[in-house]
């Protein structure tokens, strides 16, 4: 035996379960009062610089079935790839860009519609540059570990062939499926729980 | 000085054999919402270990009392009153100061006020359900509720989920992000529970069960239940800016 390292062990993760909108987006879970709006509801501040973009989400499972009881929250960087975070160390980002959004799924169609500004370039540690990329973290009944997944952006060819996250996926076929498609006003994004289409979901 | 920076270092590995696996078939919804090939792993980018801030000013006075946050002024929820307090620490038992902590629950009969809720357990007019705070300085938080009910759901013909509050936890990294579900002790509905049991160590449970402590009670009003919650470590330079250690 030898001396304990004596670190704690995270806490353990659970669903979020099927009314997670309680907690999260009271408003649009018909709680109306308790606070005046859902955090990370709103549209992108008018002040924030910046290319605006509206994303179509779709979330769907292993049968084909879109899910209606999602969330999905989003954090990316601003329109000069700084992080609105203490944790940002090159400079000062946008003060009217959170880089923070919250996003449920419409309890009838499934539709997440999520309104920002185009993110830009953010370095890997090794100093090369990542192609423009929103981290997503998406909850819900039946998951019981929020899932990790990027959205990249299909009009983005040259930055995503070099991006060192992209280019170190095993399975290079499988890089379309974090590739939000633009169709004329607005990207759209599909993403695939598990089967033929399954999204790369990270362990990081 | 470099001890008052924030750290950019990335966080410890996640511990995938202590959080439940995706597939869990006793849990039966996650039988198809459960991904079939392994995540993908690569060295944490700012984009992982940068992570949004929230201020106090989103808070308002009634947001960590679930008791009367929801009431008709001069009523409370009815249900047997208790505060629940802890800590946020990370895995090297540092506090996890400033950070967002959200929770949900039903009623003390184990009704949801949510539509897709159709339990025929009764809506309490004077509770909603939600609540928030933001941890202190030393990583503290508490708030005031009622004790939920267990309800029933359509897993097995006669599964009831034991009493439990969901929280929602933010850290300083995004990759900290942590969803999970608070037990209370001494309820025998947590061993009999697929969601329970989607966790595969015994000990990751115990880590979710929180304990009754008299001491913080307020006499004639409420009980107290602790829970503190782990976060995800970060590594730090051995030596170069903390002395005391990681």
């Amino acid at each position: 035996m030898a001396q304990s390292v004596r670190r704690l062990k995270e806490t353990a993760s659970q669903t979020a379960g099927p009314y997670v909108h309680i907690g999260l987006t009271p408003n649009f879970g018909g709680i109306a009062g308790v606070y005046p709006h859902d955090l990370g509801s709103g549209p992108v501040d008018a002040k924030a610089r910046g290319e605006r973009i509206t994303i179509k989400m779709r979330i769907f499972d292993g049968t084909g079935t879109v899910l209606r009881d999602a969330l999905v929250e989003t954090w990316q960087a601003d329109t000069d790839g700084l992080y609105n975070s203490p944790s940002e160390t090159r400079g000062k980002a946008d003060p009217n860009f959170q880089g923070w959004g919250r996003f449920p799924s419409d309890m009838e169609t499934g539709e997440i519609a999520i309104e920002t500004i185009k993110p830009g370039r953010v370095p890997f540690p090794d100093g090369r540059l990542m192609a423009p990329h929103i981290s997503l973290w998406i909850v819900a009944r039946g998951i019981n570990l929020g899932l990790a997944t990027r959205l990249y952006f299909s009009d983005e060819e040259m930055a995503n062939a070099e991006d060192p996250v992209l280019t170190r996926l095993e399975h290079q076929n499988r890089v379309e499926t974090l590739i939000a498609r633009k169709e004329s006003a607005h990207y759209l994004f599909d993403i695939h729980l598990q089967g033929e289409r399954e999204t790369v979901f990270f362990d990081i | 000085m470099k001890n008052e920076q924030h750290h950019t270092e990335c966080f410890f590995q996640r511990d995938r054999g202590w959080h439940p696996p995706a597939l869990t078939p006793l849990y039966k919804t996650s039988v198809a919402r459960s991904p079939r090939r392994a995540p993908v792993s690569f060295p944490h980018t700012l984009s992982e270990v940068t992570g949004p801030v929230f201020g106090h000013s989103i808070l308002g006075a009634l947001d960590n009392d679930l008791t009367v946050n929801f009431a008709t002024p001069g009523e409370s929820a009815i249900g047997p009153r208790i505060i629940v307090y802890g800590r946020v620490l990370d895995e090297n038992a540092r506090p996890v100061p400033n950070v967002l902590v959200e929770f949900w629950q039903a009623n003390a009969g184990g009704r949801y006020r949510h539509r897709k809720d159709g339990y025929l357990a009764p809506l309490d007019p004077n509770f909603g359900g939600c609540g928030r705070t933001i941890s202190d300085s030393e990583g503290h938080y508490f708030f005031r509720t009622i004790v939920p009910g267990a309800y029933p759901w359509p897993n097995g013909i006669n599964d009831w989920r034991p009493a439990h509050i969901h929280f929602s936890i933010f850290g300083h990294g995004f990759v900290q992000r942590l969803i999970t579900q608070m037990y209370f002790e001494g309820d025998p509905m947590i061993w009999r529970c697929p969601i329970v049991s989607t966790i595969p160590d015994r000990q990751a449970v115990e880590g979710l069960i929180a304990a009754l402590d008299m001491e913080a009670a307020v006499p004639m009003d409420a009980r107290a239940y602790r829970f503190d919650i782990v976060l995800r470590g970060r590594r730090s330079t051995l030596f170069e800016n903390r002395m005391e250690g990681n």
